[in-house]
């Protein structure tokens, strides 16, 4: 009867990871549709300079270049991370985990350091139609990589404190969609923000 | 014996994970330097193999590629049991995002004429056209 019983249970979590799996691919969709609304408004908008200066003379790419490679390395950290739980090593999990909190915040720091320069410089989102889908852009994304931090931080005390229960399993591969579909939003940013703007 | 069976498939799952993730990270650093490297040239006016819009051409493909490259080795799309909603999901919502994108700039690159005063409108289709009076 319990045998029977814990069959049951087992069958049922696993549905439910497979729905809230699903639900969450759909929410990073319509995240998807957010950030689309952002680069089209910053496609329109990004040669509304306003006699202020325009992208060509704004960025510092090899700067760009390296928070580039921070935010790729962070993302295959949280594959490292998902090969950890498949091989049910907690404490690796932790490790790879605690690497990706640390790269996503060297990101992080970059990208405020680059929006403290052109604030200070007077290019702020107040100056110019460009200025404002830009920060809007990269801002939201940032904003997006901000509640990443934070949830790997919970996730880190939660493994820490109950381990690779079936629970932490599926928060871990939420995190982990989150975090990917983060990186390929930057590659976009990079691409048309960054290295278009230089051209 | 069952449970060395279990162990050793995870184990084949891990590795298989490994080299995809693996797989999935060098190609992305390749592809970012491939589209990096020509417009750092570019803009030290170190003279390149590409003009202009032969570069934005190429930072387009070369940022499609990787994300093809980080959907299918990080994310793992398509490779879902069927029925294949997150695949279907993922098109769809592919679909909009092209319509939404595309389409607002090709409202917007046709409002000029649209969201004017109709004395400003002449104005607007003269300077367009290259003539604005002052040189009759």
């Amino acid at each position: 009867m319990s045998n029977h019983n814990t069959a049951l249970d087992a069958t049922h979590e696993a549905n439910q990871s497979q729905k809230s799996l699903f639900g969450f691919w759909v929410y990073i969709l319509t995240d998807c549709m957010l950030f689309a609304t952002l680069f089209a408004a910053y496609g329109v908008l990004h040669n509304n300079t306003a006699g202020g200066p325009s992208s060509r003379s704004l960025f510092d790419l090899p700067f760009v270049l390296r928070e580039t490679l921070i935010l790729l390395t962070s993302s295959f950290t949280t594959g490292l991370m998902t090969i950890a739980v498949v091989r049910n090593k907690a404490k690796q999990a932790i490790m790879w985990l605690a690497v990706t909190f640390a790269l996503g915040a060297w990101f992080l720091v970059l990208e405020l350091t680059e929006f403290r320069h052109l604030v200070h410089e007077g290019n702020s989102w107040q100056r110019s139609g460009f200025l404002s889908s830009y920060f809007t852009l990269v801002g939201t994304h940032g904003v997006h990589i901000t509640v990443g931090l934070l949830w790997a931080l919970c996730l880190i005390i939660l493994i820490a404190k109950r381990g690779l229960q079936q629970h932490n399993v599926r928060r871990l591969t939420l995190f982990g969609l989150f975090w990917h579909f983060l990186d390929i939003v930057w590659i976009f940013i990079f691409s048309v923000v960054y290295l278009m703007g230089a051209l | 014996m069952a449970r060395q069976n279990i162990s050793s498939t995870t184990e084949h799952e891990a590795q298989n994970l490994l080299l995809m993730y693996s797989a999935g990270f060098v190609l992305s650093i390749v592809l970012t330097f491939a589209a990096y490297w020509p417009v750092s040239r570019h803009v030290n006016s170190l003279h390149g193999i590409f003009d202009h819009t032969a570069l934005i051409m190429v930072i387009t493909v070369l940022a499609i590629t990787q994300l093809i490259v980080q959907l299918l080795l990080f994310l793992h799309i398509g490779q879902d049991a069927k029925p294949r909603v997150r695949l279907l999901t993922f098109l769809f919502a592919a679909f909009a995002l092209l319509i939404l994108v595309f389409g607002s700039f090709w409202i917007m690159a046709h409002l000029n004429y649209n969201m004017q005063s109709p004395a400003n409108t002449d104005k607007a289709i003269m300077q367009d056209e290259g003539f604005d009076g002052s040189h009759r």
